[in-house]
């Protein structure tokens, strides 16, 4: 009932005003946000939580969010090639009464979430990035983001099995690759029905989601200030207003380039892949470790100028013929074709060059992109990134140093997430 | 970037006690000037300049002003010596460079030389040991510039120069035409790492861009996962790999396609995507190949990026990475189409690993202007396009792993675009591709190795008085039966393969053994006696009444170009009797309608206005050029018409040469009022083509030849014979009338095209009329 609710009401303002008074906060609204307005129609998660009622879009003041809310648990899922990412938004404001009627299973599912960091030996939550006091929907509570290896999926499964997580009634919308490849697995396994969305649209509504809401803590956008000058690099708030257009760069185990005109005129410019799993991928060969952590842990010690050949190394100094500085790297990997530099590098070099080879080549191909679609405003996500400032110095520095200024590098907290938190507002308003 | 790691690449030690067939490689030493070299990571490229003296047959017209004695020859043939520019390009593994540079010095006679041009990475490395041994200064030239002069030289120089590969082709290469302007174009050089340079004209040329993922990533990386030290090796390894088990393709996370963007289930979305999330041990292969995929993927992705932000479609591909591997070329040509859909095609050079070399020097010939002459590939001293993949051919690998050779000679003139052509950068002169059509090159290799033993007895023949004859026509004969064999396993060595280079080939390979002509005595005999009868021929024309006439002229084209002085029953006959040969020839023809008849339309046009002015290729010596072409230019003459007759620069086969030409004028002018007064009032032209084969290539023509048909206002051109209106030129499109004529002599051909040995081709063409630009 609830799940039809849900999903086949596209039209919230048919729905007369039921009088049900939505939960606001204070601070969180945005109406005046050309973005929102300007983005997100037919009932998406931004004008929900707007903070004026009676102005702007009567379809949206007008909606029952009883009527159209599903049920608890509320999920979005991304299951990508290398991880699966899970946001889970706890209500905080649950009344008595809802207490009382809360089945004991969804309850279990709620503390199993919120009360650990960890979930088996692989599963983490991000508490730095949690959302606190967010209202969506009506209903106000924290956003949970958890990530777990796509390999560890079944376990994941047999866990949703144990806890019967099916029968919540509840829809699980996922989006990424594996919402496709493992959707019989979730019907087999966990007997549960998947609401596969696509990825590049969840991306888009997650990303101007968050930007629109995390307004509280850091800054959700943000760049380097002089990334070409090391000692005084530092991270500065931007404000994505006025976005579009801009070119979104999703490096997750491959990369992904969009162009996005608006929240919903946007193409996939092109893609690339050599991305995060290749990174991931050749360390693990080259160096035998086994985590992404590991990975990056390692090229932070290296010394990537001992693997590759820099332009000095071929002509002693600048090729000024082509005003190319000596430092730049002619070659990556080139000075491995010789077999005492072979023997004479470390591991950590070779992490470190893995890291700088396949970042400078995202940065490349991202620099073509925004030649070619003429846009200036480049945002990097994608859990590629996590931890990794070091790629996004390099990105940021590439961005500026190539462009002699013109493009600008943006990054945002919520790297990988927002796959996931499309999939979720799409359960809470489908488009 | 340059390819100038040393290390891992030699793939032999140094050798000093290698012996090299030297006089076969290092030709023409003694002469040699203006060196350059291009070291590279594990080959040597070197190049020089030379003269080359060769015989020539000339022909010079007795005083005939004294009454004429029966049997007296019509002209003098003297074989003369004549010095010939030519280029040297050899290319050798860096491990021969001392054995070569001893070899040089030895031999180098010219004193004059004091510098080196010098370029490539190892450069550097060998810079005092070339010093030393050679006694010649090196003067380091920019790598990229001299890559980019000898491209545009090969681009502008060598026909076929460029081609698409195709691995699963019928043929593997598909060469693409020489385009009149070959600017602007894209050059993606993948050394160690990736240059991106515009190129725009000669001398204007922009690094747009590049990458450092290339040849040294491949090379360095790949040496690290497989523990494999050559290049060769890793992409031998790679050939055999299955990238899947290391990709992380898009079926591996979606479980099939991810249809609404159209990625199929097969592509890779995450290079080495697999080796982060499983722990299992991967094969060298396997890993190899994801590599490869990797890196051309990347490649072929900034290639096309660039293209489009430059808006050029011209696209391409070199460096070592390249080099004429199959398996690289595959990945790059697949990648570039993926990228682009198909827009835009990646292209390869034939002589990509000489480019640097010809750039240093023709940098360094500056003063000699390399580039004010045309240039033309020598297909007897060059060893031609090899498969490097051992597994296409291994014979071949043994031999051209050590040394390549090119040779380019002078032209003594300039080549351009016959004006005429309805579409200059769409005309392929050759009607069949034999690198495609598989039977039809079966058939023609076969043919012209049944016809060798008939050639090396002519060219004996032709030299009964000189040294050697007979041991320089059994080295010709090797020669080009070597050429045969390549061709037969490799037909794309030279570019496509057609009637007309192996035609060519052959007159290379005889006058590289001196036999400039071996048809010089059969021409002058066969002349002398057509001419007699030439009188008696255009009185009993004369006579004919004008639709008559009109039929009469055009049999006789036709059947002056039925004999073939390579059928001994043919020249018995008319050496004995000429007059009786050419009737019959007339009966041996085919009763009309002909194979293709156009007769008709023919006339009906010739009873209209006259043509301004008509280019005549014309074909063979003897009853050919005198009975049949001189009687039919009479006529268009008479109708006031001007004519040009364009016949061949240099000898081939029986081919009446210019020289030979002028002679034949004159003596005709003097028994024939009507060609002298043409020939006085300028209304008759003799011109010469440039080209010395039997096959005609009308964008390769003499300078001069365009400026005269330009001038005149030609609006008729006639070909006849096999060689340039069947073999070549059949499909021509012209952008004013045309007559191609020629007697199918090959009963294979003949068959093919739907007729009997002796069907006549008579295709009349008149160009898709535009208002305004007809009369």
């Amino acid at each position: 009932m609830e799940l039809n609710g849900c999903h086949c009401e596209d039209e919230g303002g048919t729905e007369a005003d039921d009088g049900e008074t939505r939960q606001q906060t204070p601070g969180k609204g945005r109406a005046g946000d050309p973005r929102i307005d300007g983005g997100i129609e037919g009932g998406a998660a931004g004008p929900m939580e707007q903070g004026e009622p009676s102005e702007r879009r009567a379809r949206h003041t007008a909606d029952s969010p009883r009527k159209s809310r599903p049920p608890f648990p509320w999920f979005g899922m991304d299951i990508g090639g290398t991880l699966v990412k899970l946001v889970y938004f706890e209500p905080k404001d649950i009344t008595a009464e809802e207490e009382q009627e809360e089945v004991e299973n969804l309850k279990s599912i709620r503390k199993y979430l919120t009360s650990n960091v960890a979930y088996g030996s692989t599963g983490i939550r991000d508490v730095h990035l949690e959302l606190k006091d967010l209202t969506l929907c009506g209903r106000t509570g924290n956003l949970h983001f958890i990530r777990f290896p796509t390999q560890d999926l079944p376990a994941f499964l047999q866990m949703g099995r144990d806890k019967h997580f099916s029968s919540l009634h509840t829809a699980l919308c996922a989006t990424g690759g594996g919402a496709y490849k493992f959707e019989a697995d979730f019907r087999m396994m966990a007997d549960l029905q998947l609401l596969k969305l696509d990825e590049l649209d969840c991306l888009i509504r997650g990303v101007l989601y968050i930007d629109s809401v995390n307004s509280s803590g850091p800054s959700e956008c943000y760049y380097f200030e002089n990334p070409t000058d090391p000692v005084h690099c530092i991270v500065k708030p931007y404000r994505l207003e006025n976005p579009y257009p801009l070119l979104l760069v999703n490096i997750g185990s491959g990369v992904s380039i969009l162009a996005v005109h608006s929240k919903d005129n946007f193409k996939r410019v092109t893609g690339t892949s050599l991305g995060g799993g290749t990174f991931l991928g050749l360390c693990c060969l080259l160096t035998g470790c086994s985590t992404f952590e590991e990975a990056l842990e390692m090229a932070s010690r290296g010394e990537s100028t001992r693997v590759d050949k820099l332009v000095r190394d071929i002509y002693g100094g600048d090729y000024e013929r082509f005003g190319l500085p000596g430092w730049i790297v002619a070659s990556s990997f080139g000075n491995m074709m010789c077999k005492e530099k072979r023997e004479s590098v470390s591991k950590e070099d070779l992490a470190r060059a893995t890291l700088v080879t396949i970042t400078n080549n995202i940065g490349s191909i991202t620099r073509m992109c925004a030649l070619n679609e003429n846009i200036e405003r480049v945002v990097f996500v994608g859990n590629f990134l996590r931890v990794n400032t070091l790629s996004m110095k390099l990105l940021a520095y590439s961005m500026e140093y190539w462009s002699a200024g013109r493009l600008k590098a943006l990054f945002l907290q919520h790297e990988g997430y927002f796959g996931a938190v499309g999939a979720l507002l799409e359960l809470l308003n489908p488009s | 970037m340059a390819d100038c790691s040393q290390a891992g690449s030699g793939r032999h030690s140094m050798d000093k006690s290698i012996t090299l067939p030297p006089d076969e490689i290092f030709r023409n030493l003694e002469n040699a000037k203006r060196f350059a070299i291009d070291i590279g990571g594990s080959l040597t490229k070197l190049a020089y300049y030379s003269t080359v003296q060769h015989k020539v047959a000339k022909v010079r017209s007795f005083d005939h002003t004294a009454k004429e004695v029966d049997g007296d020859p019509l002209y003098e043939i003297s074989v003369q010596e004549e010095i010939t520019a030519r280029l040297h390009f050899i290319k050798f593994e860096n491990a021969y460079i001392e054995t070569c540079l001893d070899f040089i010095k030895d031999h180098l006679v010219n004193t004059e030389t004091k510098v080196i041009k010098a370029t490539g990475g190892g450069a550097y490395k060998f810079k005092e040991l070339i010093e030393k041994k050679l006694k010649l200064k090196v003067d380091k030239e920019d790598e990229m510039s001299c890559l980019i002069k000898g491209c545009n030289f090969v681009l502008k120089n060598i026909p076929h120069e460029a081609f698409v590969y195709a691995k699963h082709a019928d043929s593997e290469f598909r060469f693409q035409n020489t385009h009149p302007d070959i600017f602007p174009y894209l050059l993606i050089n993948i050394g160690s790492g990736v240059s991106i340079v515009k190129v725009e004209s000669e001398d204007k040329f922009e690094r747009i861009g590049g990458s450092s993922i290339g040849g040294g990533t491949f090379w360095g990386l790949g040496a690290l996962l497989t523990k494999t030290k050559r290049f060769d090796e890793l992409l031998q390894l790679a050939s055999r790999g299955q990238h899947t088990s290391v990709d992380m393709l898009v079926k591996d996370i979606y479980g099939g396609a991810y249809g609404s963007l159209g990625l199929t289930g097969d592509l890779i979305a995450s290079s080495f995507g697999k080796s982060a999330t499983t722990d299992k041990e991967f094969s060298k292969e396997d890993m190899a190949k994801s590599l490869l995929h990797m890196i051309s993927n990347d490649i072929g992705q900034l290639a096309c990026l660039y293209a489009r932000l430059h808006n050029l479609t011209r696209v391409y591909f070199g460096g070592f990475f390249i080099r004429g591997h199959p398996v690289t070329m595959h990945t790059i040509t697949y990648s570039i189409n993926f990228f682009t859909k198909g827009e835009v095609q990646a292209l390869f050079l034939r002589h990509e690993g000489y480019l640097g070399a010809i750039g240093a020097f023709l940098k360094g010939a500056e003063e000699d202007n390399p580039n004010q002459y045309s240039w033309g590939e020598n297909y007897a001293g060059s060893s031609g396009l090899m498969s490097v993949s051992p597994d296409l051919n291994p014979m071949q690998r043994v031999r051209s792993g050590t040394f390549d050779m090119l040779e380019m000679d002078r032209l003594e003139r300039q080549l351009v675009n016959l004006p005429l052509l309805q579409d200059p950068s769409s005309y392929i002169p050759d009607t069949v591709d034999l690198t495609e059509d598989a039977l039809a090159r079966q058939y023609w290799l076969y043919c012209f190795e049944e016809a060798l033993d008939g050639v090396v007895n002519r060219a004996v023949a032709s030299q009964p008085d000189l040294p050697q004859a007979v041991e320089r026509a059994e080295k010709f004969r090797q020669k080009y039966l070597h050429k045969l064999q390549t061709l037969r396993h490799q037909p794309f060595a030279y570019g496509s393969l057609t009637v007309r280079s192996l035609l060519d080939t052959r007159e290379h390979c005889l006058n590289e053994f001196n036999f400039p002509d071996p048809y010089s005595k059969i021409k002058q005999k066969e002349n002398d006696v057509a001419l007699r009868y030439f009188q008696k021929v255009v009185r009993s024309l004369e006579k004919l009444p004008w639709e008559q006439r009109q039929f009469a002229l055009v049999k006789g084209l036709l059947a002056g170009n039925v004999f073939d002085w390579g059928a001994k029953a043919v020249s018995d006959v008319l050496e004995s009797n000429p007059e009786f040969g050419f009737e019959e020839a007339k009966h041996q023809l085919q009763d009309r309608p002909w194979l293709i008849d156009c007769y008709d339309q023919w006339v009906e046009r010739l009873k209209g206005p006259p043509h301004k002015c008509a280019l005549f290729f014309v074909d063979n010596s003897g009853i050919d050029i005198i009975l049949g072409v001189f009687p039919f230019v009479r006529e268009l003459l008479c109708r006031g018409t001007e004519v040009v007759l364009a016949s061949n620069s240099g000898p081939a086969l029986n081919d009446v040469t210019n020289s030979e030409l002028q002679i034949l004028t004159e003596r005709i002018a003097a028994m024939d009022s009507v060609i002298q007064a043409a020939i006085k009032e300028d209304r008759l032209t003799l011109v010469q083509s440039g080209s010395s084969s039997p096959c005609l290539d009308l964008s390769r023509l003499d300078k001069a030849l365009a400026v005269v048909v330009r001038e005149r206002h030609t609006d008729l051109v006639v070909i006849e014979g096999m060689g340039r209106a069947i073999h070549t030129n059949y499909y021509a499109a012209l952008s004013c009338e045309s007559l191609k004529l020629a007697v199918i002599k090959n009963s294979w051909l003949a068959e093919r095209l739907g007729g009997k040995i002796f069907s006549v081709v008579f295709k009349y063409e008149v160009p898709p009329q535009s208002p305004g630009l007809r009369r």
